[in-house]
């Protein structure tokens, strides 16, 4: 019975509230503005603590993707969902995270950040999110033709747990903040990386999120695309109650700050917040799910989930060493020719892994 | 005439995209769908019922089989 409750739309709404709502109460206990919660730029700043960047205005292990993980493999051991499963193009999945992860961080954002960016009053988000659908569609098109990852198998108990494990490891790193020869684990003293809420509230409303998140399915991408793909609205009424509980919430705590310039972690390069998105999107969908669903997966033992959250975060590393991330200053020198060389790879993906290159050859 | 499809181990979307394409050319019968996550189970019985299919779902073996059915005899 309790396996069925949360099947119920109540729960996604109330999920989506309670994500829109968290995340702007940890933009007020310290989180950056708007960015109270954005998987992309959480898992980036992770990648400059552990020195896979040196960008030093962006380096935190950030406990709120610790806790997403761990949220979701409590509720999958008490629900009995835990299931170490492996093998379906784990390193085209590893490709997925990369790609994605440099279309967010041309964007500076990902899809949830891209929601509470809008909920904030930030415009440029609109550009963003048109990238993000846009993204999806063509995603749904592979969908259609017949693209396919392959089937994964279930596999040894180990193999789920090493997600968990690495979360375990990254919270011992922040907690004892051990200090290397090279300068590792690096925390930044100014900027983004330096703001954040306290370690134990952040963990522990992110385990709320991951806990509820793993029950209710929650996903941003998967919320656009069933609505168009399979006419379920389902995951969308969590998407909608997200954004307008945390717009509610950024009115009542006096964030809300409508326009274009000047907004926060954010750059006015239309073109690029859309281009971004429009990996994001495409990367996302052909992955099966967005950053946070991706998180939630790998806390249940999907270890395919795992390498494409550990593509995300070596993704970071690379954004950010070839000067393909954004600034609030714009895209990076290399910005815009990785999203095209990104989206390239991506539509390479998606014809050679559907029915499109098939139905070619036999014509 | 029962018909059987196994979507194990596939990804998010497909095991329900899979179903939902088998349902719309049956249009009346029986059909029997073998998944192995709570999240394929969950989305295929929530599409097959918003659209006029009844499902019962039996847990096996931590694997689930479910029962797709029209309610038109």
């Amino acid at each position: 019975m309790l396996k069925k409750i949360f099947c119920f739309r109540k729960y996604i709404i109330f999920t989506g509230v309670f994500i829109g709502i968290s995340a702007t109460v940890l933009q007020k206990l310290g989180n950056p503005a708007n960015m109270g919660i954005c998987i992309a730029c959480m898992e980036r700043d992770i990648a400059g603590a552990l020195g896979l960047h040196r960008a030093a205005v962006v380096q935190y292990i950030r406990p709120e993707i610790i806790g997403f993980v761990f949220g979701s493999l409590i509720a999958a051991l008490i629900f009995k969902e835990f299931k170490a499963r492996s093998g379906s193009a784990p390193l085209m999945r590893f490709v997925l995270g990369f790609l994605a992860m440099i279309g967010a961080l041309v964007f500076l954002g990902c899809p949830w950040r891209t929601l509470l960016r809008l909920a904030g009053g930030d415009g440029n988000a609109l550009f963003g999110l048109a990238g993000l659908i846009t993204g999806i569609l063509v995603g749904i098109f592979f969908i259609k033709s017949g693209y396919n990852l392959g089937r994964n198998q279930r596999t040894y108990p180990l193999v789920g747990w090493i997600m968990p494990l690495i979360m375990m490891g990254l919270f011992l790193l922040l907690l004892f903040r051990p200090q290397l020869p090279s300068g590792a684990v690096f925390f930044s003293s100014q900027g983004p990386g330096s703001q954040h809420a306290p370690l134990f509230i952040a963990l522990l409303v992110a385990m709320v999120i991951g806990f509820l998140a793993q029950r209710t399915r929650f996903c941003t991408v998967a919320a656009v695309r069933d609505v168009i793909l399979i006419k379920d609205t389902y995951l969308f009424t969590g998407v909608i109650s997200l954004l307008l509980a945390a717009l509610v919430s950024n009115l009542i705590l006096k964030q809300f700050h409508p326009g274009f310039q000047g907004q926060p972690i954010a750059h006015t390069n239309q073109l690029w917040n859309f281009g971004g998105m429009v990996l994001a999107g495409l990367a996302f969908t052909l992955a099966g799910g967005c950053p946070g669903r991706q998180l939630f997966l790998s806390g249940e033992g999907d270890a395919d989930a795992a390498v494409f959250v550990l593509g995300m975060i070596v993704g970071a590393g690379f954004a950010h060493n070839f000067d393909t991330a954004s600034s609030p200053q714009g895209p990076g020198l290399w910005g815009p020719a990785s999203v095209i060389v990104g989206l390239i790879i991506c539509l390479i993906i998606g014809f050679s892994m559907s029915d499109l290159m098939k139905k070619k050859k036999e014509a | 005439m029962s018909e059987k499809i196994d979507v194990r181990g596939l990804s998010c979307p497909l095991p329900v995209v899979t179903v939902r394409k088998k349902l719309l050319e049956m249009k009346n019968g029986v059909l029997e769908v073998l998944v192995d996550t709570g999240t394929s189970r969950d989305n295929i019985t929530r599409m097959a019922v918003n659209t006029g299919w009844k499902v019962e779902a039996k847990e096996e073996d931590g694997e689930y089989r479910l029962i797709i059915s029209s309610k038109k005899k």
